[in-house]
């Protein structure tokens, strides 16, 4: 009942490039799948046919959304870094998108990697030299106590009773299951099939609240991506600076100034907000929502978990607006209209003019009026939006990743009862659902289930 | 009398039989020593062999050539398949046994090993020179040398037996307990506690009332537990089932205070899932009864045992609650039950050969090592005498993996995890659970037996031809159709949904409610045509069909980590001079010296990480 973590056949992944922003970032896949892995999200040359040290450019697609466009080294065994086939692909810098490429990639069968498992395969496949030995076992002790003092911060609030929580379900269940297998002689009373539906149940629930809760604690860790979009003109870059209150962006009267989308982090109560100033749409059309250059701007879009849509009251119709916002709803993200350019009106007659539509926020990003609202309407955004569902929250890959094994093997000890399967049939799902969310709620061993079934059950005839 | 020998083995219970019996039959001389010849392979406790994993261990033993699933066959009484409603993976085997044939005819196997000799006596001291094991003092002086020694001591050491206030030493009760060996070890820098077990007492037949009980027969067509060909019984003896009431309880509580347990004169701790009568009251004070199993002794005996009724309460006390339990209101008693407390070796000592870190040539096997049950007790012995030979033929150690064996859990476990309590093995210890079925035992482990030598050619072709027909079975199932018109009646009788085309007898077995004898039963052509294969064949031929998925994912999973199993630690590492390691790996790895990566990862306290840094120090 103790799997072995480190298996040198998997294939894993992980980004090779420091955390934060950075303009590019570099994701490692290695292992004997890397290539045809990543051959299944990639859209452009066939990587499998590739050669080796070549790179090609392409699409990471998930059910044909692009998450990005990057390009892909292909280094294949063994000539590559780890001596194994090593795939790399090189994408945008927002820990974002790298986030999304690796779920992508776990989903289709990797394996977050460990600390230092690119080096120790490096080192298994003869890499690295035997006098590195000592510096490759220190490197990898030292990388784990750092994820370890992550693990630990990650443990506030209630996350820590919560995984009590789950652990002491999975263990009550598991033992119930394994009572009736060791222990069918014993006068003691079985539960019946209903009641271990039930707690499987219980335990998913507790599962998909916590995979839920990813999304949402991702954006914790890495900022909410927040998008701010627009026509042209319409005081994107003037927003953008008056929130982080630095010049960043270069503001100027010519309509779409900003070449580059433009990134920057603002924390609002602890939360924190990565705020992405779109531009680049110059070229296509001067409508934003109906031309045809909205597919790129949507690809950021499609990113947000917020969009602040801005638009200058002065020269916007409320039909318009509402056209514009009814075509954003198409997404995910939860939008808040915010009417800029106010400090035009001598009065306050614009609020009449968009009162049919619901929750706009009135600022003006020059003077700085009103910003406070719109950081108000922010953290709401957080707490009102997708995003914000549970108290608890998962941060990490690697725990989100053990919680999708983990919820398909419940799916398969949901089957296995509806289906009437003999127990150890069962256990075996279970087993591995434990095996999974090990990492999450710490060991579960047999001593843990008997110890169980022998403080609640009198065995022994 | 020969002075000198390959291997001593000190004891003669189902651990030193075994022992004795493996390593004479593969070639070495053997003398076993015995306090009392009359005692050889006693049964100490109850009657009965087998039971849920514990039956699959003792097929696992019959399977390598060990003589307690032959023995126990011929000295049955009663056989249940248990477990029979469940999937393949648990069914067990359990017989109830007549306790003194099951004693003669071990002994009578032993005598027919003219590589065996024997020795009463207790044994005082083991005789070291210059660190190399070289024999043992007995405890009437005599000396006896030899290259290994096996050390089967069940709970002989120091025992000291308790019932109510009265306590005294005693490895068994009428036996002697044996001292001067604890002494001697622990002198050396073995580690050793105390652990505790009991039994109940032992009722005269002609006493009980049994229609005031529900009869529990055996199968009606018992199988057994050897794959060799064995002569089971025709006419089997029934248990009887009754119940204790709240006035027994009551009783029984009114000895709590002259209880050893509870005063505290025993320290040793015993087992969880074997609690005594009063542990079971105290624990669970909400149940009004507890179901007491009335097993008969043998065939020629009245006397009957009372399996769930363990206590170490004064004897008064245990008649006066026994006559308030229906169908004993008249009851007698030959002697009453107790508790022993006896010496053990912590087993994170040992190699996994059994053999000790710090000796060797010294191996331990059975309840020295913190386990409880003739199964466990049995298998440890072979292994530990299997490999205590092939030592000094400096061959190959005989070790099983956890993926093969429940056997290979067992020894796993003692030797990685240690015991804090009586080890008893549960199917729940052995993560590859659908892989080691009763079934396939011979499958899994008589060619690797008879590579040793111990597993002789008769079992080798049997096995074989087994594998065989299994196939050709398989075979069958998989491109025989069968038509809506021969299925959809079979199908109906038993409420499962009907076909509308041909379909493979394969996918109809993959239905609940269906399995292979009922089709047989049912239908004709299929009857006909495996007519020429056995009754276990056509199992096991079945359970290969019916779980294959799950076999095959249990398989890529043990293969998986079988590759961490294959590196090997070498024995002169230090693990205290690799401070890559955490503090707490370091400590665990000098004190249990895994001989593998694989074994290491199974130590609590290595993590992940350590197990990176040992595959860099080891993993090329």
């Amino acid at each position: 009942m103790n799997p072995v973590r480190y298996q040198t056949e998997d294939t894993i992944c992980a980004p090779a490039t420091p955390s934060g922003v950075g303009a590019i970032a570099v994701i490692r896949v290695s292992g004997k799948q890397a290539i045809e892995l990543v051959g299944k999200v990639f859209k452009g040359h066939n990587l499998q046919t590739a050669a080796t040290h070549t790179v090609h450019f392409g699409k990471i697609t998930d059910n044909n959304i692009t998450i990005d466009e990057v390009l892909a080294t292909i280094f294949i065994a063994p000539k590559s870094y780890t001596g194994e086939h090593v795939v790399e692909l090189s994408c945008h810098g927002s820990p974002f998108i790298q986030q999304k490429i690796l779920e992508l990639l776990v989903r289709h069968g990797a394996r977050v990697a460990q600390p230092g498992e690119f080096t120790l395969r490096a080192f298994l496949n003869k890499k690295l030299d035997l006098s590195q030995a000592e510096a490759v076992a220190d490197l990898i002790a030292s990388d784990s106590d750092t994820s370890l003092q992550t693990a630990l911060q990650q443990m506030r609030g209630g996350y820590s009773l919560y995984i009590q929580r789950m652990r002491e379900e999975l263990i009550n269940f598991a033992s119930l299951i394994e009572l009736e297998l060791d222990f069918s002689e014993e006068d003691v009373e079985f539960v019946n099939r209903e009641q271990l539906v039930q707690l499987v149940k219980n335990i998913q629930q507790l599962v998909s609240s916590l995979t839920d809760s990813f999304r949402y604690g991702n954006a914790i860790k890495n900022g909410v991506p927040t998008v701010i979009a627009g026509k042209p003109n319409a005081g994107k870059s003037t927003l953008l600076n008056a929130l982080i209150n630095e010049e960043r962006a270069l503001v100027s009267e010519v309509p779409g100034t900003t070449r580059d989308t433009i990134e920057e982090r603002l924390v609002i109560d602890g939360i924190v907000f990565r705020i992405i100033d779109t531009a680049g749409i110059r070229e296509h059309t001067s409508d934003l929502i109906e031309g045809k250059g909205i597919e790129r701007t949507f690809e950021k879009i499609r990113q947000a978990e917020i969009i602040l849509y801005l638009f200058d009251v002065n020269i916007t119709s409320a039909e318009e607006l509402q056209k514009q916002l009814d075509t954003l709803k198409q997404q995910s993200a939860f939008i808040v209209p915010v009417g800029n350019k106010i400090d035009q009106y001598s009065d306050e007659t614009y609020t009449r003019k968009f009162a049919q539509i619901a929750g706009v926020i009135f600022i003006s990003s020059l003077s700085q009026t009103f910003l406070p609202q719109l950081l108000t309407a922010l953290k709401q955004a957080v707490t009102l939006g997708d995003a914000g569902k549970g108290q608890v929250v998962i941060t990490n890959l690697r725990h989100y990743q053990a919680l999708l094994h983990a919820s398909e093997s419940l799916n398969g000890v949901l089957n296995g009862l509806n289906e009437h399967l003999s127990g150890e049939l069962v256990a075996f799902e279970i087993r591995k659902a434990i095996y999974h969310l090990g990492e999450i709620t710490g060991e579960i061993t047999t001593e843990d289930l008997l110890g169980s079934i022998f403080s609640k059950f009198c065995i022994g005839k | 009398m020969c002075k000198f020998y390959d291997i001593i083995i000190v004891g003669a219970g189902h651990a030193g039989c075994e022992a004795a019996h493996a390593a004479a039959t593969l070639g070495s001389r053997v003398l076993l020593i015995t306090m009392d010849m009359g005692k050889i392979a006693q049964m100490s406790c109850n009657p009965a062999m087998g039971g849920i994993a514990k039956g699959q261990i003792i097929r696992e033993i019959d399977a390598i050539g060990g003589l307690s699933g032959i023995v126990s066959d011929q000295s049955m009484v009663q056989f249940r398949m248990l477990n029979r409603s469940k999937g393949a993976a648990m069914w067990s085997p359990r017989s109830q046994n007549d306790r003194s044939l099951f004693s003669a005819l071990w002994r009578g196997y032993l005598e027919g090993c003219s590589n065996i000799d024997f020795w009463q006596d207790s044994v005082k001291q083991i005789i070291i020179e210059k660190g190399i094991i070289a024999g043992v003092i007995t405890g009437l002086g005599i000396t006896f040398k030899s290259k290994a020694i096996v050390l089967t001591n069940g709970t002989f050491l120091n025992g000291i037996i308790h019932i109510g206030q009265k306590q005294f030493g005693g490895g068994r009760m009428g036996d002697p307990a044996s001292s001067g060996i604890t002494e001697q070890l622990v002198s050396l820098g073995f580690q050793s506690g105390r652990m505790k077990t009991g039994t109940p007492p032992r009722i005269d037949g002609r006493s009980i009332d049994y229609t005031k009980m529900e009869e529990q027969k055996g199968d009606e067509i018992p199988s057994g537990f050897s794959f060799k060909k064995t002569q089971l019984p025709k006419n089997q003896l029934s248990c009887w089932i009754t119940y204790t009431n709240e006035k027994v309880h009551a009783v029984l509580r009114t000895g709590f205070d002259e209880s050893p347990m509870y005063s505290g004169r025993i320290r040793g701790l015993g087992p969880r899932y074997c609690p005594s009568i009063e542990d079971k009251i105290n624990r669970f004070a909400e149940r009004d009864r507890h179901q007491i199993f009335v097993e008969p002794e043998g065939w020629s005996t009245c006397e009957t045992y009372l399996n769930g009724f363990s206590t170490s309460l004064p004897d008064h006390i245990q008649m006066k609650a026994l006559s308030l339990i229906p169908g004993f209101e008249n009851a007698k008693m030959f002697r009453p039950g107790y508790a022993i407390e006896y010496d053990y070796f912590p087993p994170t000592q040992l190699k996994n050969t059994l053999e000790t870190h710090m000796f060797e040539n010294l191996y331990f096997a059975g309840q020295i090592n913190g386990t409880t049950g003739y199964e466990e007790a049995a298998c440890q012995g072979l292994m530990a005498g299997i490999n205590a030979h092939l030592k000094l033929r400096e061959q190959k150690p005989f070790i099983l993996k956890r993926s093969e064996a429940y056997i290979g859990v067992l020894i796993d476990d003692l030797i990685n995890k240690g015991t804090e309590e009586p080890y008893r093995m549960f199917t729940s210890r052995a993560e590859y659970r659908i892989l080691l079925r009763q079934d396939n035992a011979d499958i899994r482990l008589t060619k690797l037996a008879y590579k040793i030598g111990l597993a002789d050619n008769s079992r080798l072709v049997k096995v074989e031809s087994k594998e065989a027909n299994i196939k050709s079975i398989i075979r069958y199932l998989h491109k025989t159709g069968i038509t809506p018109n021969a299925a959809n009646p079979v199908l109906s009788d038993v409420d499962s949904s009907s076909i509308n085309q041909q379909v493979k007898l394969s996918s109809l077995l993959l239905r609940p409610r269906i399995n292979l004898d009922y089709l047989i039963q049912k239908v004709d052509f299929i009857a006909k045509e495996l007519a020429i294969y056995n009754r276990e064949e056509l199992l096991s031929a079945e359970i290969l069909v019916k779980y294959d998925g799950y076999i095959t994912r249990e398989k890529d999973l043990a293969d998986k980590i079988n590759r961490l199993e294959n590196v090997r630690i070498s024995t002169d590492v230090d693990f205290h001079k690799l401070t890559s390691l955490s503090a707490e790996a370091r400590e665990k790895l000098t004190k249990i010296k895994p001989a593998t990566i694989g074994q290491a990862s199974r130590i609590s306290g290595v993590s992940p990480s350590d197990i990176s840094i040992l595959l860099v120090q080891f993993g090329r």
